[in-house]
């Protein structure tokens, strides 16, 4: 493999309890690439705090750790909260679950893709602008114009979403870390909103880390998945193979899940091992 | 000779238009339905197509719409009253946004006892934590100190200490990872035949809804488009155009550029 676009080494989150300090990350080790990279797990597994991380953007209270935490030859380790506002929005996007906490609700939503795009990349009001427009197009809004002026509280959830989405993409990012993008959306917007995601990918030459709870659309849009469970990664598949997953709570998150051409009265709800919390990693053989 | 039972709930001729002269968006057109007692219908359809706006109307959020809205065969005034809100309860789709972040849950699932009156309140607490699959050290936390999974089931806590009759359920386990999902959704299959609950859904997820409802409408633009059964429903045997288009979209493989356009 190619020097990899992102790398993380023992990267581990703890947060302060009366009980003394818990670990939310415990030792979580990857790479990324120019693909798309799946994590999947349960929530509570660490999969939002291990992708915050990677833009310091992880709560005041938590305590980060990492071996190493490297961005295109970036230490972000070392890096300075100054570079790392340089960086965030720019080089690396976040797409989170819910546009609530992504868009100012006291300005228009065209002005508010169009400030991000003139913060990152030297371009004028005009072109900024322009550029929006477009991206609200790309983002398949329909009636781009009016939507432009709309303020977030005047958008439906699934309109917020890609607006959100729109304003992320509109900087070009080498990175973009989405979390839980589509759960909020119907199938076919949905799908629209991968192809934008997956259009970044294969044609401009992005990583993508795709979080989600949701095995099934991973398993059909991502290259590569990691599976955490408890803070740490306990398997990492190639997408076409999770069915053939190894490690017993994959094999359980799989049989949970309600299928249309198979209905039965009750889901198979996983059962936690006490084991699993330290037990063995199943990685790819040719993975560091 | 199959019996009709009479319905719980039912919406006749809803028509909801948002604004006026020329920006109104006449955001649900002439819907009706009817859920029989215990039963569960579905309602699915693309954002924007106005499932959340029916749903609100039933719920009483939202009183301004046209049409019946009728329980056991009563129209209901849009402005209802404190006895409907703890008969109907409502669980949203955003676990973040519907819990007061300042509130612990203690205190979240003591207020609706104290708004209608309800004794027994510490021991009702602790009983529907253990409905929802919560320990009781849960009563402590901020929604901050919770993950998604856990702030969904305390709000789905929060609408069952009222032991309500319906429970409208707008995406309940859309934002939940599938093992939390396996569980609320057995959780609500159990509750609605221990306690006879009638349900309305809304959810993107076709095999979601199929796991629940009897019977599931297709919206699109404000419309029903089709009703249909479950078992039609997994047989694929949609009748409309734009039925038969949703139920193929369901893979999650990127779409091609032609199916992008809208
Ligand atoms: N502010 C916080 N204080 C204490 N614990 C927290 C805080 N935020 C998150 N956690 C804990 O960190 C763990 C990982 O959370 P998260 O990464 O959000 O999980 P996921 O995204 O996989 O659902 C959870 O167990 C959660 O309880
Ligand atoms: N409070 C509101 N004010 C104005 N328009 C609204 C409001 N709520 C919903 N709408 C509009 O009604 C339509 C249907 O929205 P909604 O019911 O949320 O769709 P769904 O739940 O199917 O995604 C959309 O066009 C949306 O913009
Ligand atoms: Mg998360
Ligand atoms: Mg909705």
């Amino acid at each position: 493999m190619a020097e990899p676009l992102l790398s993380v080494r023992d990267l581990r989150i703890a947060f302060p309890s009366p009980a003394g300090l818990v670990e939310a990350v415990r030792g979580v080790s990857f790479n990324v690439g120019r693909e798309k990279l799946g994590i999947v797990g349960e929530s509570g597994s660490g999969k939002s705090m291990t992708g915050r991380a990677l833009l310091k953007l992880t709560p005041k209270a938590a305590q980060v750790t990492a071996a190493r935490l490297d961005f295109a030859g970036i230490d972000l380790n070392a890096a300075s909260e100054r570079r790392m506002r340089g960086i965030r929005g720019g080089r690396i996007s976040m797409i989170m679950q819910d546009p609530k906490y992504s868009l100012n609700p006291l300005m228009r939503v065209g002005s508010q893709i169009a400030e991000a795009c003139r913060l990152h990349q030297r371009v004028g009001a005009r072109e900024a602008a322009a550029k929006s427009l477009a991206m609200l197009e790309a983002v398949h809004i329909r009636e781009p114009k009016r939507v432009f002026d709309l303020y977030p509280h005047e958008v439906s959830g699934g309109m917020g979403q890609r607006i959100m989405i729109a304003m992320m993409l509109v900087t070009g990012p080498d990175l973009i870390i989405a979390d839980e993008p589509t759960s909020a959306l119907d199938v076919t917007v949905r799908r629209q909103v991968l192809s934008i995601l997956d259009e970044l990918v294969t044609q401009q030459g992005a990583g993508l880390i795709f979080i989600s709870h949701d095995l099934n659309l991973v398993a059909e849009f991502c290259d590569r998945v990691l599976v955490m469970y408890a803070g740490r990664i306990v398997e990492e598949l190639h997408a076409r193979d999770l069915h053939a997953a190894r490690h017993p709570y994959t094999q359980a998150l799989l049989r949970s899940l309600p299928r249309l051409e198979a209905p039965v009265s009750q889901l198979a709800v996983p059962t936690r091992d006490p084991a699993w919390r330290d037990g063995p990693t199943y990685r790819l053989e040719a993975s560091s | 000779m199959k019996m009709v039972a009479p319905p719980a709930l039912e919406v006749a001729g809803l028509d909801i238009i948002f604004g006026h002269g020329a920006k109104a968006n006449h955001a649900v057109q002439d819907v009706s339905f009817r859920v029989e007692s215990g039963g569960a219908f579905g309602l699915i359809g693309e954002s924007g197509s106005g499932k959340s706006t029916v749903l609100r109307a039933v719920s009483g959020l939202n009183t301004h719409y046209h049409g019946d809205i009728l329980l056991h065969r009563q129209v209901l005034p849009p402005v209802r009253d404190k006895g409907f809100f703890r008969r109907t309860q409502m669980v949203f789709q955003d676990p973040y946004a519907s819990l007061h972040p300042r509130k612990m849950v203690n205190q979240v699932l003591l207020e609706p006892l104290i708004i209608h009156k309800l004794g027994r309140p510490q021991q009702r607490v602790d009983e529907v934590l253990d409905a929802v699959g919560l320990d009781p050290s849960f009563r402590f936390r901020y929604p901050h100190q919770l993950s998604g999974g856990q702030r969904q089931r305390v709000a789905i806590a929060r609408c069952l200490i009222l032991e309500p009759e319906i429970l409208l359920l707008d995406e309940p386990t859309s934002a939940l990872d599938v093992s939390v999902q396996a569980e609320i959704l057995n959780l609500l299959h159990r509750l609605r035949s221990e306690r006879r609950l009638t349900y309305v859904m809304v959810s993107h997820d076709l095999a979601v809804v199929a796991h629940l409802c009897e019977r599931i409408a297709i919206m699109n633009g404000g419309k029903f488009v089709e009703e249909l059964s479950v078992g039609d429903l997994r047989a694929g045997r949609a009748t409309q155009p734009y039925s038969q288009a949703l139920l193929a979209a369901t893979h999650y493989r990127p779409a091609s550029p032609e199916e992008v356009t809208v």
